[in-house]
């Protein structure tokens, strides 16, 4: 990845567009906009579909237990990552904008755990008037 | 001790007052993300509440899955088809998640070449992004009739917990939307760049601002966002 950013970042700037637009002088920023090779887009476009075929092998396999979890979660999470560094230029946007996006989203797992033993209450409970298997 | 110049900026601007002031003091020169425009920063913003809304659907899937009694459904046997003589488990959701990231691919290939002003590229590309979109919604739509007539039913199934068909629909219900739309302004964005709108900077129709070609990266935020949740969705919904 690290020769990809090394050829692939080139900063471009447009001031041609705001010229003659007075309301826009101050405010809007000239047009930056970074510019990769079509290659980076075709090698992370192959990597998504080998990660594809992999997590879906997991399951046409047949694999079960923390293996299967792990695997699993393993292929999402570099799929995920590969989309939204690469695909949504995030892996060049400055550190601000990346904080602001990226962090809040990982919050949402505390709200799982919260979740986690809330199910695992409502399902002890189930079990405890209702029974273990309807 | 360096000496502290005080910077002068001259006369102090006239700030307005009433309802105008309020609007010129919240929009005031503060600029937090200083090399992204706010159209670009918007579309993030909408895309991390975005985020929320699906985290929560797919939380109320996972405490509606892990507290039940009854059995889950196998989504393994449930989405398989019937292809040549043999059940090929999760063969159609396989395809779908494919046809999803080649339009990612295609996507991001289409902003590029907006950059290079290639209008002619980047509409047949947009175009191309917007057709295996397309073929994805058919092929959900498939999936949700093949269900529906096997008796699969927000409230109930017939191979284990009820959960499973409210879970199902929301959360590809959902999805499908979000690919819907992404669709429809696909198509619009892709005759705009055709049209030229971005290189003479012609107004939008609803917004009357200017055209310019971060409008594609816009919508390829959005577009890139919609394949994102599918990893998401592919990975807890289907593969769990």
């Amino acid at each position: 990845m690290a020769e990809v950013t090394a050829n692939g970042l080139a900063q471009h700037t447009l001031h041609g567009a705001q010229a003659h637009d007075p309301a826009a002088i101050g405010t809007a920023p000239a047009e930056v906009y970074q510019e990769h090779p079509i290659k980076l887009y075709l090698v992370v476009w192959a990597w998504l579909f080998i990660l594809s075929a992999c997590s879906y092998l997991v399951d046409y396999v047949g694999l079960q237990g923390y293996l299967r979890w792990s695997l699993i979660l393993i292929f999402m999470m570099l799929k995920a990552g590969l989309i939204v560094a690469v695909f949504m230029h995030m892996a060049w946007e400055r550190l601000a904008l990346t904080y602001a996006i990226i962090l809040p989203p990982i919050l949402v797992l505390v709200f799982v755990a919260m979740m986690v033993f809330e199910s695992d209450y409502t399902l002890l409970t189930r079990t405890v008037f209702f029974g273990a298997e309807p | 001790m360096a000496d502290t110049t005080l910077t002068h900026t001259g006369q102090a601007q006239p700030r307005p007052a009433g309802l105008q002031g309020v609007a010129a003091d919240w929009s005031s020169d503060q600029r937090a993300f200083k090399n992204v425009s706010w159209g670009k920063a918007m579309m993030w913003i909408f895309l991390l509440s975005d985020t929320f809304i699906f985290g929560c659907f797919l939380l109320s899937y996972m405490t509606a899955r892990m507290s039940t009694r009854v059995p889950w459904p196998n989504p393994s046997e449930v989405f398989a088809l019937h292809i040549g003589g043999s059940n090929i488990p999760l063969i159609l959701i396989a395809i779908m998640t494919f046809v999803l990231i080649s339009s990612s691919g295609t996507m991001a290939m289409a902003v590029n070449f907006g950059y290079r002003h290639d209008r002619r590229k980047t509409a047949i590309l947009m175009l191309l992004t917007a057709a295996l979109g397309a073929t994805f919604v058919g092929m959900q739509a498939f999936e949700w009739t093949k269900l529906i007539t096997e008796g699969v039913r927000p409230w109930g199934n017939p191979w284990g917990a009820a959960q499973f068909g409210s879970s199902f629909f929301m959360i590809t219900g959902f999805h499908g939307t979000h690919v819907t739309f992404g669709v429809i302004f696909l198509i619009i964005v892709a005759r705009k760049v055709w049209r030229g709108d971005y290189d003479t900077g012609r107004p939008g129709f609803f917004t009357s601002r200017r055209g310019r070609y971060e409008h594609v990266e816009i919508m390829g935020l959005y577009w890139h966002f919609v394949d994102l949740v599918w990893v998401f969705i592919f990975a807890f919904f289907y593969l769990w």
